[in-house]
């Protein structure tokens, strides 16, 4: 199996996410006004379905252009996280593919190559571009088509108990087999404590001080695992 | 109603940023070596951003007010367990979409 076929298997699954997910955006833009050719231009142009929402949610109250784009944006600064962990993997390949890889790059494709990427150390440059298109497949595409399919059917979507929760179930399911040294464990303990200490920052910052936090935990404890291993 | 030029503002002000955010690292580093002192904090980035991301998510689902909510809970501990004990991606998230859908059921 080719591994732009295995990713494309592998990020099928993201489909029950992305569908929900993408369907809703499509609903609350059109209820907040917007016409059909402006929802599916959100979608396509920005595609980063939390960052989507705090900004359409902003802009209904009526905030400043700058603090809408502000909020947002510090939604999405995760991103420049992402595009730093996967620059060991995928820095090497041709600058027009870092650059579609940048623009599919959300949280299912990053966090899917990075789980394929850390079991297969052994893939070449090019398997894991074509591993990270593959996964890019049933994610990204979907989400313009689930946005266009919200805005046209409107409110006749039901939102029913528990569809919200498929965005965490699906990281979890990620998450938990990623956590294979003690290094790991400390990293999502800390950033998951720090996350839920900070959570009353402003602009979603909370996330950002979690994220920092765990990371700099997980190099910390990798130091001190190490360095107990050698004695 | 939201003003159109504040929209599309918004809409390409917000595209670019992002891109710019996605792109900082992997566009203009490419394959230049990085430092080992950031490369074992970047090993860590996916297993520190992505739990600080569902953990209020998890404690305080927005769909419930904000408040705990026990089949959230549970479903969310039944696909950690199933996904930390096989290392199966895909059986993680099947049992708790199960989980989730027998709470509605049962508590409805």
């Amino acid at each position: 199996m080719s591994s732009y076929a295995r990713g494309l298997r592998d990020g099928l699954p993201f489909l029950l996410m992305v569908l929900p997910f993408g369907m809703l955006f499509g609903v609350v833009a059109t209820e907040a006004g917007l016409s059909l050719t402006e929802t599916v231009s959100f979608s396509v142009v920005v595609i980063a379905g939390a960052a989507q929402f705090t900004a359409l949610s902003l802009m209904n109250e009526h905030a400043p252009t700058a603090v809408v784009l502000a909020s947002a944006l510090a939604v999405n600064l995760r991103m420049a996280m992402y595009s730093a962990s996967l620059t060991p993997h995928l820095g090497a390949t041709p600058l027009w593919q870092r650059a579609l890889i940048s623009y599919f790059l959300v949280d299912q494709t990053y966090a899917g190559s990075m789980l394929e990427f850390e079991k297969r150390p052994n893939l070449s440059i090019s398997e894991k571009a074509a591993y990270f298109f593959g996964l890019a497949t049933p994610v990204c595409p979907p989400w313009y088509f689930a946005t266009l399919l919200g805005a046209w059917l409107g409110a006749a979507i039901p939102t029913e108990l528990g569809l919200d929760f498929a965005v965490p179930v699906a990281f979890l399911a990620m998450i938990a087999p990623m956590l294979r040294t003690p290094a790991h464990k400390v990293a999502a303990v800390t950033a998951a404590c720090f996350a839920l200490g900070f959570a009353w920052l402003p602009y979603n910052l909370g996330l950002i001080v979690g994220g920092v936090s765990g990371m700099m935990a997980g190099a910390r404890a990798e130091i001190y695992f190490e360095a107990r291993r050698k004695t | 109603m939201i003003d159109t030029t504040t929209l599309w503002t918004v809409i390409l002000g917000l595209g670019f940023g992002s891109f710019a955010l996605r792109f900082v690292f992997l566009g203009f580093i490419g394959n230049r070596a990085l430092p080992a002192w950031l490369l074992r904090h970047l090993r860590y980035t996916a297993v520190a951003v992505l739990p600080a991301l569902i953990a209020p998510l998890i404690l305080w689902p927005a769909a419930n007010g904000g408040q705990p909510e026990p089949t959230r809970l549970v479903a969310a501990a039944v696909t950690f367990g199933v996904g930390y004990f096989t290392k199966n991606v895909i059986a993680a998230m099947v049992s708790g979409a199960l989980v989730l859908i027998a709470g509605g059921y049962l508590l409805n």
